[in-house]
């Protein structure tokens, strides 16, 4: 009785706190090199996927370039179409935004990437409400957020007609696509690609972002905390398949974790422990802090008590990520949790920062994975490295191994698709 | 110094395989750069994707893919361009063009189709909002410095707030400065609009010319029209673009066709022959002053690829015109184009 085998993909580490770049082994987060040592990582432990985010606005805070984090990066598409060279079997994701594109363009572009890397791109369908980030485009301005879903959602069907629009014996026919955001019509300028469509990722965690994973997607990019609402989110996303005419295994769950492995379980918590503070600096610790309380708190000590003021609600101070929601109960929570536990300033921006993790010795590490997976809190796992580009190393030269043995994970790819290491099926043509 | 490049556009080519194969081609010839051609309008691959891909498998040889600039996003085209800089390690060119058909913009549905002379006007602003994005962070902007616990000098990245009749881009890049400081702009400069955009923007200028007369005409005006527009008329490379089809043998230029010069086709000036008189003809050009250089297409594109490489740039460098080895790493420095200095950076210390 063979058992469910668990996916694997890689984050490269993106623009965030997370990836800690004062560290002495950090190295260039633009330079090929970099990409394609991950990559190649990737591909040596069997991976289904590496996944690329992606930035088009610097973030700003206070008005002003926020510099703390890493900043700059390449755009996604033409790094993966140059990683297709160095790796052989790895699928290629990239993040690409619906409503600052168009559908032509892009699913040209995707099949591209598909017919280059041998049927192994993968497209992460996100969308922006953001006027500032407008400010870099010509469509300029921005949607209301149902609209995101609505574009979306018929953006990527009218990208599944060009990619269908061609005959099976290679022969262009027309087509056209009228709705409510395209009205377009003409010839593709490919065949349909190895996979026939490329893998369709999506992360969202509201409503409308579950629904629209639940009808469109193959792939769902979440963040989870504990096993609970792993299971819980995992149990509601996969009930909803079936509205849509699909089975549980066409649609993988994968949320993005990070792992923090040692000899012993003491040591992996050090370690975890002066990661979390490499990622919070106090620099850091006081800006996430002002994103909070929506005034200038660069006179506080990061090493002292949180300020005793209330919070003010201002949306401009911080523009470029993502909001924080309810900030007045937010600041309220984290003085209760400070008070709590006596914690300074960049103590409790730590501890209310707490990603999921898994923490331990390889072999704790492979068990909590695999129960994951056996709870059916996930189908697998997005690792988010906290360093680039070494990173992925240890996972790869530990955890793999030891998950392999268990048969918990593929020793070998059996397909040279992304679809084949994921097990889906190839959709119908139109 | 005598330039060379060649197309690599192939029919019906989807996969990475035989593009690599042309490029590695060029590439043992020392050629400066291929380029491959794209439009919306008709069958192939994203170019700037599949050069991309050729990159890692290549080592010298400059990449230029065609990016239009109609129905495409100026910030978009940029950040790919300057990626493209970079994963190449500094041998990346865009050549620009623009889309004219109604067909192209029913593909997009977001405006009509407009003259020739506006679009190459609105792809002049998109090269100057491109050079003003890739020089949007100055070269050190990256600092990593641990007590300030700055990844950044933000002093040193820049908005640059442009208005152009048909967009605005606010800026700074997503992608700091390319190596090449601005990846190599071409475009084909032989009608109206387009020349004056080339005289202005331009690295490289491509020129369809039948006569050496003709040739050195327009030559002579892009030099022109780049000096009124304040540059430095010897930062433009001007190369002659022509068709080859080398099928007819080692010397035999067409009978009755006065020794193998370009005639007229449809798809644009044509030469036939041999791949000697071939060099015959480019020895000639460039050493009478007519063109810096020459950006072949093959006909047959293995078969001539191959004609050229072996017999025609082979003869050339035996003569000494054209380099045996690449002395530099950039397609910047294959040209003999010097690396831009930041618009944006204050020179310090001599006010």
């Amino acid at each position: 009785m063979s058992r469910r085998q668990m996916h694997l993909a890689a984050h490269f580490p993106g623009v965030n706190n997370t990836t800690v770049w004062a560290d002495p082994e950090s190295k260039s987060q633009i330079e090929f090199s970099s990409f394609e040592h991950l990559a190649r990582t990737a591909e040596r432990g069997l991976f289904d996927f590496f996944f690329l985010a992606e930035g088009l606005r610097l973030r700003e805070h206070k008005g002003r370039i926020h510099d703390l984090d890493v900043v700059g990066r390449p755009e996604s598409i033409t790094v993966l179409s140059a990683l297709a060279a160095v790796t052989e079997r790895l699928g290629l994701a990239a993040t690409v935004n619906a409503t600052f594109n168009e559908p032509f363009e892009l699913a040209r572009r995707f099949a591209t990437l598909d017919h280059l890397s041998g049927g192994r791109a993968a497209w992460n369908v996100v969308t922006s409400s953001d006027a500032f980030t407008g400010e870099n485009f010509r469509r300029g301005g921005y949607l209301d957020r149902a609209d995101r879903y609505t574009r979306a959602a018929e953006f990527l069907d009218t990208a599944r007609e060009l990619w269908d629009s061609w005959t099976p014996d290679g022969i262009p026919r027309p087509f056209a696509h009228r709705g409510r955001h395209f009205d377009i019509a003409g010839e593709f300028t490919l065949p349909r690609p190895p996979q026939g469509h490329p893998v369709v990722i999506q992360a969202g965690d509201s409503d409308e972002g579950r629904e629209f994973a639940a009808s469109a997607a193959d792939v769902v990019f979440s963040r989870r905390s504990s096993l609970e609402d792993g299971r819980a989110f995992y149990a509601d996303v996969k009930r909803r398949l079936a509205k849509y005419g699909r089975a549980p295994g066409d649609l993988k769950i994968m949320p993005g974790v990070g792992v923090v492995l040692g000899d012993t379980a003491a040591e992996a918590q050090e370690r975890a422990a002066e990661i979390r503070r490499q990622q919070t600096s106090p620099q850091t610790a006081l800006l996430t802090l002002e994103q909070i309380w929506g005034v200038d708190l660069s006179s506080y000590d990061p090493d002292g008590p949180l300020p005793d003021i209330d919070p003010v609600v201002d949306p401009a101070l911080t523009q470029g990520r993502t909001r924080r929601g309810d900030t007045v109960a937010i600041a309220e929570k984290w003085r209760a949790l400070s008070r709590e536990k006596g914690l300074s300033i960049r103590q409790t921006v730590i501890e209310a920062g707490g990603r999921q993790f898994f923490i331990g010795t390889p072999e704790a590490v492979a068990t909590e994975l695999e129960q994951f997976v056996r709870y059916e809190a996930a189908d697998g796992f997005i690792l988010v490295p906290h360093l680039t580009p070494g990173g992925l190393d240890e996972f790869v030269d530990r955890v793999v191994p030891l998950l392999q043995e268990r048969g918990a994970f593929r020793t070998e790819y059996r397909g040279s698709t992304l679809r084949s290491h994921l097990g889906l099926p190839e959709p119908v043509r139109n | 110094m005598l330039h060379l490049s060649v197309a690599v556009d192939q029919p019906s080519a989807y996969d990475a395989a035989s593009y690599v194969a042309l490029a590695r081609l060029a590439e043992r010839g020392g050629l400066d750069f291929v380029t491959l051609d794209d439009s919306f309008a008709r069958p192939g691959p994203d170019a700037l994707a599949v050069l991309s891909r050729v990159a890692p498998a290549t080592t010298r040889i400059g990449l230029v893919p065609t990016v239009t600039t109609t129905h495409t996003e100026p910030f978009h085209v940029q950040a790919a361009v300057a990626t493209l800089d970079w994963v190449s390690r500094g041998r990346a060119g865009w050549r620009l063009d623009v889309s004219t058909t109604e067909g192209e913009a029913r593909l997009f549905g977001r405006r009509h189709a407009a003259v020739a002379d506006a679009l190459w006007q609105e792809a002049g602003e998109v090269a100057d909002v491109a050079a003003k994005l890739w020089d949007s962070w100055e070269d050190d902007a990256e600092i990593r410095d641990v007590p300030t616990g700055r990844f950044i000098d933000r002093d040193k990245l820049h908005h640059v707030d442009f208005r152009g009749t048909s967009f605005s881009v606010k800026g700074p890049s997503i992608v700091p400065r390319p190596p090449q400081g601005h990846p190599v702009r071409v475009v084909d400069a032989t009608d109206g609009q387009a020349r004056r955009t080339a005289a202005r923007y331009a690295d490289v200028a491509l020129v369809r010319a039948v006569s050496a007369g003709q040739a050195a005409a327009v030559r002579e005006e892009l030099r022109s029209q780049a000096a009124e527009s304040g540059r430095d008329p010897d930062a433009l490379r001007v190369l002659a673009s022509l068709l080859v089809d080398l099928c007819a043998g080692e010397h035999a230029a067409e009978p009755g066709h006065g020794g193998g010069g370009p005639r007229p086709s449809p798809q644009g000036p044509l030469y036939r022959g041999g791949p000697v008189d071939l060099a015959e003809l480019i020895a000639t050009w460039h050493g009478q002053g007519i063109v810096d250089g020459f950006h072949l297409t093959p006909a047959e594109p293995l078969r001539d690829l191959e004609r050229l490489v072996n017999g025609t740039v082979a003869l050339l460098q035996h003569r000494g015109l054209f380099r045996t080895f690449y002395p530099g790493s950039t397609l910047r420095e294959h040209l003999g184009l010097s690396r831009p200095a930041n618009q944006y950076a204050v020179t310090k210390g001599t006010s």
